[in-house]
């Protein structure tokens, strides 16, 4: 469906992009995850046919973007991480315009408009102007007017920034449902449960390259360990100091600004042997891995920050 | 997909003719496509229509107060020894220079808001559309605009009896294509544009040619150097066309005038498509 050699992306001396490969197949649910800046959304545009790549090759559903461009947008699905909605119109006729951009009969638009209304749950507004709605209900109304045209592929830009926590199950339940009727999903995020959630195979970027690829479990099992123990402390005491005291008691230990996270395969025991050593910190939490590690290890940044 | 496109290759000839084909040579539109966005702007005008007929006003008070009120102190002008009532020669001059208005205004101010803040075509070019289609779209409307009000201008001019010839049925295509000419280049202009503050120019460009471009009394008023400077501004010829027409002075000068509007247009549309592509598929 997508296929990527060494695909770049320059503004000016900057590289946004910086050469990445990559194949994406039919049916497949991929994700892009990286911190601000990585080049995630220049990558994205690039796929969507709306950014010239400055170099290498790109070949979406077999095609060339700069000079099959109207052909592919065709069957694409859109959901840029600004919403690009028509202010000037009213939420249904949003819906309307766009699917007459594709070249749909009005009598088909008009159907799939209130399909869609009802599939982000917007009907009750329908006939009411775009800018006084939520930012989570503006979300919901871009993604709706991205299926408008059936697409093959659905692009989509953090698409549940800012949705509160039922809309984006919500939304990962109609992704889902949209992947089970044969849709290719790419997406960026930065949430690791919805890449956890709705990813088959991801890639985490950054500064422009890929810094690791795979699906959220062999991540995991590559870059982080089985389970992960985090002592939190009091806000005023230094937590670099406990860092150098457990020093070498596990593979890896990385300090964050308020806890430590210590890697390892058993966080009972690892729990057992920060006490040993005299360290008594406020709380203690074992947990399993998450891709949020995997992500700390490789970039050296949490994901929001 | 199957639209038809203008082919942007056109048959290269020796000489100038050969060289200006190849620089007005358009991208390929999609009428279908563009006819797309003229189907938006609908929509919305639907909302706001009472805007577009207060537009129709501003024209006919002028008519009113210069034509008729001055018009009185006046008396006649001498067009080609020929003599003529003051309104009469005044009213061609205001339709024209109010078809200029129109698409100045719909390409320039409406367009930047939704070039620069609305991002409306950043949604639009991640359809099938292309920016040429989106610029030929808006075009269109800005025309389909302004030959509402130039057909209702008219009508008003032939209940006042201001029209003096059958020619002037053809005044409206004129009056059409003078709104292209000025949309196209308007657009073009806008999206070199980097804030409101330079939208003074627009006026800078656009008031003294309304003042001084033969719309209130003719070129020969003015010493020959001047009537040459005159000579170059679109809204003479816009005006020289549509006055030609309603007065039934027709000649060969009026073919002059709509191949200067046309290319004059042709050459905005292109730049303009280009721009907006540069401008959005970064
Ligand atoms: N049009 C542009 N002109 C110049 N620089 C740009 C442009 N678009 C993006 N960049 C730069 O390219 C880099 C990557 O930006 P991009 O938007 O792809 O990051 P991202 O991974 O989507 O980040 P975020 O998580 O914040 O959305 C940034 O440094 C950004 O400043
Ligand atoms: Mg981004």
């Amino acid at each position: 469906m997508i296929h990527a050699r060494g695909l770049t992306k320059r503004f000016g001396e900057f590289t946004a992009v910086d050469g990445i490969d990559v194949d994406v197949l039919r049916g497949e649910a991929f994700g892009f995850l990286g911190p601000n800046g990585a080049g995630k959304s220049s990558t994205m545009r690039m796929i969507g046919c709306v950014s010239p790549p400055s170099a290498g090759t790109l070949r979406i559903l077999g095609m060339d973007p700069a000079a099959d461009g109207p052909a592919i947008r065709a069957r694409l699905g859109v959901v840029p991480q600004q919403d690009t909605l028509d202010l000037e119109l009213t939420v249904r006729e949003n819906l309307l315009i766009y699917g007459r951009y594709f070249g749909l009969s009005r009598a088909l638009v008009r159907e799939r408009a209130d399909e869609l209304l009802d599939f982000v749950q917007l009907t009750d507004r329908a006939k009411d102007k775009v800018e006084p709605l939520s930012g989570g209900m503006k979300r919901r109304l871009t993604i709706a007017r991205s299926l408008i045209n059936d697409p093959e592929i659905l692009l989509l830009d953090e698409p549940t920034t800012g949705l509160d926590p039922q809309a984006r199950h919500t939304l990962w339940d109609r992704l889902f449902r949209l992947k089970q009727r044969g849709v290719t999903l790419v997406l960026t995020t930065h949430y690791m449960d919805e890449a956890e959630q709705l990813c088959d195979r991801l890639v985490v970027m950054d500064k422009g390259r890929f810094v690791a690829e795979g699906s959220p479990r062999e991540l995991i099992a590559r870059y982080s360990t089985r389970e992960v123990l985090e002592l939190r402390f009091r806000a005023d005491e230094d937590i670099s100091v406990y860092g150098e005291k457990l020093a070498g008691l596990v593979e890896r230990i990385e300090v964050l600004p308020d806890r430590l996270l210590l890697y390892t395969d058993n966080g009972d025991r690892t729990t057992e042997e920060v006490h040993a050593r005299g360290v008594r910190p406020a709380g203690t939490l074992v947990r399993r891995s998450t891709l949020e590690d995997v992500f700390l290890r490789l970039t050296g940044r949490t994901l929001v920050d | 997909m199957t639209a038809a496109t203008r082919e942007p290759s056109r048959p290269t000839r020796d000489g100038s003719a050969g060289l200006l084909a190849r620089v007005i040579a358009l991208p390929p539109i999609s009428p279908r496509r563009a006819g797309y966005l003229v189907e938006r702007t609908w929509l919305i005008t639907r909302h706001t229509w009472l805007i577009i007929v207060s537009g129709f006003f501003e024209p006919l008070f002028y008519l009113l107060s210069i034509g008729i009120g001055i018009g009185a102190l006046v008396g006649t002008v001498t067009v080609d020894g020929q003599l003529l009532d003051y309104t009469v020669f005044v009213a061609p001059g205001l339709l024209a220079s109010s078809a200029m208005n129109g698409a100045v205004y719909d390409s320039t101010f409406n367009i930047f808001f939704k070039l620069k803040y609305a991002k409306t075509y950043d949604a639009i070019l991640s359809t099938p559309m292309s920016a040429a289609d989106t610029a030929a779209g808006e075009i269109t409307w800005a025309l389909l605009r302004g030959m509402f009000y130039s057909a209702a201008f008219l009508l008003v001019m032939l209940a006042l009896g201001l029209v003096a010839s059958p020619w002037a049925l053809l005044a409206l295509p004129a009056c059409l294509l003078i709104g292209f000419a000025f949309a196209a280049v308007g657009m073009a202009a806008t999206t070199y544009m980097r804030g409101w503050q330079d939208f003074s120019f627009v006026n800078l460009a656009v008031m003294p040619m309304f003042l001084f471009a033969t719309t209130f009394y003719p070129l020969s008023t003015y010493p020959e150097p001047l009537q040459w400077v005159v000579a170059c501004t679109p809204l003479y010829h816009a005006v020289e066309l549509v006055r030609g027409l309603t007065i039934g002075l027709v000649d060969a000068s009026l073919v002059v005038h709509v191949a200067y509007l046309a290319v004059m247009g042709l050459l905005g549309l292109r730049v303009a498509a280009g721009r907006l592509e540069k401008l959005l598929l970064r």
